[in-house]
């Protein structure tokens, strides 16, 4: 099957979603990401791979936490970073997508990050790259509307990894607001393909999408049955933002069901960790007890996404 | 340069030379660190032949590469460990086979984001020439002339021990 992520030896040249990736990619990730993580702990919090490179964020829509660090992650490769505030430029004028990127080319850009509110602006990207000629350059999803989010989602795993060692035996629950995530999206291909045998989806039917089981993945409408003896407990923000028409009754009513209280984690193993993608809504999805508990690694989560960064920039950036 | 031996010489028996070169100047209290993999094989004997106290460092080059452009990044990267405090310290640099001495181009600017050692030098187990960087080894026991298209490969047996594989690419 063609893979416009792949080259021609199957390397990584875009990073475009998690969905088709082998597992081989996956984890040749996870353990560059652990030599960078090495890296950050220096007091020169640099390596010089992508020196004279050039690497534009072209965020379309807000973030802080991702523009942030993807800047971090260029600027310890040793990169120029450009950040494109896409609101105040030439898009607000008029100007489509793909000029807006030929003109960068013609800046000499080396890779683009992208956030974009519509799904698939990515695969756009780099399709048009292909179709001009430059396979030189690179493309990395930051986050593409409801469809992907792969660095989150890998960042994810690398935490998992991290506490848990090893995917084989994990029960793995992913709470909320799954409809709109593309968070949820990335992780569940992610975790699928690392080989864990339990992946759960938690929410109102309203917000999770229809054929899950196709992907593999239990579905639980009771936060209590879901969460029982999972190892991981993964919170979605409720995506306000997103949320069109009448799906939910009140954010109220969403916390007494679906938030994470000490009462509810406690029907979890007692070793299990919880993930949350940020930025996280206290009270709505999550019980700040529990954010600011033992078994949270929400910050954890922050630091490793750098490392996670680092290593997709280089790997794509090197084929 | 002695033509390539039959058998390959013995690797292990070299890693004890290569300490009784070293031996005469441990009064500078050096540091080791090894080069992945093969290195870092050495400098693990070298301990323990020298009976340092100190853990040995462990280094990978690849983030470090010059040929980063038209390799890529190299698939298994190992974290680089350096623990201890290299400001100031006389560092020994350990590989297998010092060729070209771009690995060892890499390792040096690595080891310098780490702080300023008092000074750095080489040790290897085989040197075969064939240099394009004004970089030497002080302390090496086996010079060896090999063609263009073989490659000299230290590797660690199922038993632990290291010995020398005789690859043509």
């Amino acid at each position: 099957m063609y893979n416009p992520q792949l080259n021609k030896d199957g390397e990584l040249t875009h990073l475009l979603s998690i969905e088709g990736l082998p597992q081989r990619i996956l984890t040749q990730i996870l353990d560059t990401a652990a030599s960078f993580m090495e890296v950050s702990a220096r007091d020169v919090k640099k390596v010089p791979l992508l020196r004279g490179k050039s690497v534009f964020n072209l965020f379309f829509e807000n973030s802080t936490r991702t523009r942030t660090t993807f800047e971090i992650a260029a600027k310890r490769l040793s990169a120029d970073v450009i950040n494109l505030d896409i609101n105040k430029s030439s898009a607000s004028k008029g100007e489509t997508l793909l000029d807006t990127i030929d003109n960068l080319c013609a800046m000499h850009a080396n890779l683009f990050v992208v956030r974009h509110a519509s799904s698939g602006a990515p695969y756009l990207i780099a399709e048009h790259l292909h179709k001009v000629g430059r396979d030189d350059i690179h493309v990395v999803n930051a986050g593409d509307g409801r469809h992907a989010h792969p660095t989150q989602g890998l960042l994810d795993m690398y935490t998992i990894r991290h506490y848990k060692k090893d995917f084989s035996q994990l029960r793995v629950a992913i709470v909320g607001d799954i409809l709109h995530s593309r968070v949820a999206r990335s992780d569940i291909h992610a975790l699928t393909t690392l080989g864990v045998p339990e992946v759960r989806a938690i929410g109102p039917e309203t917000l999770l999408p229809k054929h899950l089981d196709k992907l593999g993945v239990h579905v639980f409408h009771d936060m209590n049955e879901g969460l029982k003896d999972c190892d991981v407990v993964i919170m979605l923000r409720l995506q306000n933002e997103r949320m069109t028409g009448a799906l939910l009754p009140s954010a109220g009513e969403y916390f007494r069901h679906y938030g994470l209280t000490p009462q509810k984690l406690a029907l979890a193993k007692p070793d299990a960790i919880v993930m949350h993608p940020g930025p996280m809504n206290r009270g709505v999805e999550i019980h700040s007890a529990v954010a600011d508990g033992p078994q949270a690694v929400i910050l954890p989560q922050v630091t490793f996404g750098i490392a996670v960064r680092m290593a997709v920039m280089s790997i794509v950036a090197g084929n | 340069m002695s033509p390539l031996a039959n058998p390959l010489p013995d690797a292990e028996a070299q890693c004890r030379q290569l300490a009784d070169l070293i031996r005469p100047h441990l009064h500078r209290n050096p540091a080791l660190i090894g080069i992945y993999s093969g290195g870092a094989w050495i400098a693990e004997r070298l301990k323990e032949l020298l009976s340092l106290p100190e853990d040995i460092g462990l280094i990978d080059v690849s983030f470090y590469r010059d040929d980063f452009a038209e390799k890529g990044l190299h698939p298994q990267v190992k974290p680089t460990v350096i623990p201890f405090d290299v400001e100031g310290r006389h560092l020994i640099l350990v590989d297998d086979v010092l060729y070209t001495g771009r690995t060892t181009r890499a390792a040096l600017n690595e080891l310098f984001d780490y702080g300023r050692p008092a000074s750095v030098s080489m040790a290897v187990l085989a040197d075969r020439g064939g240099r394009e960087l004004p970089i030497g080894a002080a302390y090496c026991v086996w010079d060896v002339d090999l063609s263009d298209g073989q490659n000299l490969v230290l590797v660690r047996n199922a038993d632990g021990q290291l010995a020398w594989r005789l690859e043509n690419v």
